[in-house]
């Protein structure tokens, strides 16, 4: 288990912080660019110390201010991967990875270095110097160089955010190999609460250097604590199982009932993400006029004002979001528990796979 | 239109020309000299008057004055560039000011300066005569004076390439178990490399070159103090062909080093490392 309190004013940012994370948990650390998440996974690292905090790893204390225990960074056993990867230019693939194994004797190195890397698909580049990497190589190499050193704790800074979309899918379902292999708590750094859905087990949203709310990225969803929360917890994840179809859409069928059509292409576990201003609520008793494939039967969460709009958040049975106009949310009558249809098209789901 | 584009096509032209000559003058006015030397005396003219043991003395000299030079200014001057490119602390600019002086203090008062911090009845003269080590008229106080003269051309330098390095790498580097020393030597000292290797290139240029300071501090004795550019001003009254050919062999090797800073910060293999 990972612990970490800290009180910290680092530039005008006051940070204060308490959260643990479980033994094989990922928490997902949200929030705008500015909040801290990054900063908070520093402490953990013990790349910055804070005015005052305590670091727990298991039975270690990496750091206590009250009893004066700041361990350096190179005694903590972390796997941090930076979020440009901030792989060494001067050292090929696997020397990279193997830059970590300074318990391991030397004749071993290679042999180490190529397994980790062949359990990314990246062992036929072991030798390839860095410059020549594209982004999605580098990820690769960054996650085996972040399990050399056998981590007791994972910490990610934004792993996928520097990576163009079409690696990304294939980018976040190595990423959640990696975490659930690992079994070491794990802190994922994201600015994009879909990312943290998908990847952690329980999000902690921040603000200004402040968790605002933490659990299950479904709970937030479903009943945000602010606007704020609603507001970043925007876009919708629905978890799923995927089958290709005779007519060439996929059909989800959604964990705990329902079903989805999607362009997109995907089998087996899979979440499904749609925008939440795609997505059409009306009343309960309505007919199918329209062209959206998808009419999921819903029933009503939460309803939180957001500067010009109003999210939705509804139930079906799964936790999503739909983002209205104030006018449309009162003709509906949107109130907790009242019942709904909520309508979105095959072509504004985006698949998955998980 | 065709006029339009006559009188557009003179405008500049004139401007062009302009130009080209500018960068004429520039040209034959800082070659003009450097090639005279290869000139003004005949290759084998050069070459015999470089059987002179003398002259092969003051070019050993200056060769082992500036090699050990060097190697002092390296060994004390990258650590140094290190904590002033990555760390902040009261007094840091006022420290990087200090190391950038020499390169605006005029030779001869440097050397003014060496003997009276550390010449017989300098600062330091009396502990210095404790130790038994004599710098005025000594080879030690020729590679002292060089050391004064070309540090500045290599902290500021490394300096530069050390603050460019992305710093996650070395906090890469610290998660994963390396100590300060070792982040330093196996990755912040390699991906500078191509800063560290131009600005050694012009500190041993500077160092080269040097007269003033070595003039006034350590004298010119053959043998013993007088570099090459010493030897030089001794002879080039009566043995001007003498002058010229250890001249030549000065810009040979000074050329031969620029193409060495260029050939090193465009180097495909050092280069990259900079990505």
């Amino acid at each position: 288990m990972l612990a970490l309190e800290a009180r910290s004013a680092v530039g005008t940012l006051e940070i204060c912080v308490g959260l643990e994370v479980g033994e094989a948990e990922c928490l997902a650390l949200a929030g705008p660019s500015g909040a801290g998440k990054t900063t908070i996974l520093r402490i953990a690292a013990g790349l910055l110390h804070p005015d005052k905090g305590r670091v727990v790893c298991g039975e270690e204390v990496w750091l206590d201010t009250d009893r004066g225990i700041a361990l350096s960074p190179d005694r903590r056993r972390v796997g941090y991967v930076f979020q440009d990867y901030a792989l060494f230019p001067n050292l090929n693939a696997w020397r990279n990875v193997a830059f970590g194994m300074g318990g391991v004797p030397r004749a071993d190195r290679r042999e180490r270095a190529l397994a980790l890397l062949e359990r990314f698909g990246m062992s036929r580049l072991a030798d390839a110097r860095v410059p020549t990497l594209s982004g999605g190589e580098r990820q690769r190499v960054g996650l085996a160089r972040a399990l050399a050193r056998d981590p007791q704790a994972l910490l990610l800074d934004e792993p996928l955010s520097a990576l163009d979309p079409r690696t990304r899918t294939e980018a976040a379902r190595e990423l959640i190999v990696l975490l659930r292999e690992a079994r070491v708590p794990a802190l994922l750094v994201t600015h994009d609460f879909e990312e943290a859905a998908m990847l952690a087990d329980r999000v902690a949203v921040l603000d200004e250097g402040k968790v605002v709310q933490c659990g299950r990225a479904s709970d937030l969803t479903a009943a945000p604590a602010s606007a704020f929360v609603a507001d970043l917890t925007g876009g919708v994840v629905l978890m799923g199982h995927a089958h290709r179809r005779r007519d060439g859409l996929t059909e989800v069928s959604l964990d705990g009932g329902g079903v989805v059509l999607s362009t997109g292409a995907a089998s087996g576990p899979t979440a499904v993400t749609v925008n939440a201003w795609e997505i059409s609520l009306e009343p309960a008793i309505s007919v199918n006029e329209g062209s959206a494939q998808n009419r999921l039967p819903v029933v009503v969460s939460a309803v939180t004002p957001v500067g010009n709009r109003v999210r939705v958040g509804l139930l079906a049975p799964q936790p999503f979001t739909a983002e209205l106009t104030p006018f449309a949310a009162e003709r509906l009558e949107l109130k907790p528990g009242a019942r709904a249809v909520a309508s979105f098209k095959a072509t504004a789901t985006r698949l998955v796979p998980r | 239109m065709s006029a339009g584009r006559q009188r557009g096509q003179r405008r500049p032209g004139a401007f062009r020309l302009g130009l080209v000559a500018a960068l004429f003058v520039v040209l034959a006015f800082l070659t003009l000299p450097l090639v005279a030397i290869f000139v003004e005396a005949g290759p084998g003219e050069l070459l015999s008057s470089l059987d002179d043991p003398s002259a092969l003395e003051a070019l050993w000299l200056s060769f082992q004055a500036t090699a050990i030079a060097l190697g002092l200014v390296v060994a004390f001057g990258t650590p140094a560039a290190w904590l002033l490119a990555t760390r902040s602390f009261p007094g840091r600019s006022l420290a990087i000011t200090l190391v950038e002086l020499p390169l605006v203090v005029p030779p001869a008062v440097a050397g003014i300066g060496l003997l009276a911090a550390l010449g017989p009845n300098g600062l330091l003269g009396g502990t210095l005569a404790e130790t038994g080590l004599e710098l005025v008229f000594q080879t030690a106080g020729v590679i002292v004076a060089l050391t004064f003269v070309a540090s500045p051309f290599y902290v500021r330098q490394a300096l530069a390439a050390f603050g460019a390095l992305d710093p996650a790498l070395i906090e890469a580097s610290r998660t994963l178990g390396a100590s300060e020393a070792r982040s330093f030597a196996r990755i912040a000292v390699p991906n500078a490399l191509p800063g560290l290797i131009a600005g050694g290139a012009l500190a041993w240029g500077r160092a080269l070159g040097e007269f003033g300071a070595t003039l006034v501090f350590a004298g010119s004795l053959s043998g013993v103090t007088q570099t090459a550019p010493l030897a030089i001003y001794e002879r080039f009254s009566d043995d001007f062909t003498g002058a010229l050919a250890l001249s030549a062999v000065l810009v040979t090797l000074s050329a031969m080093l620029l193409l060495g800073v260029k050939l090193a910060s465009h180097s495909k293999v050092l280069g990259s490392a900079r990505a």
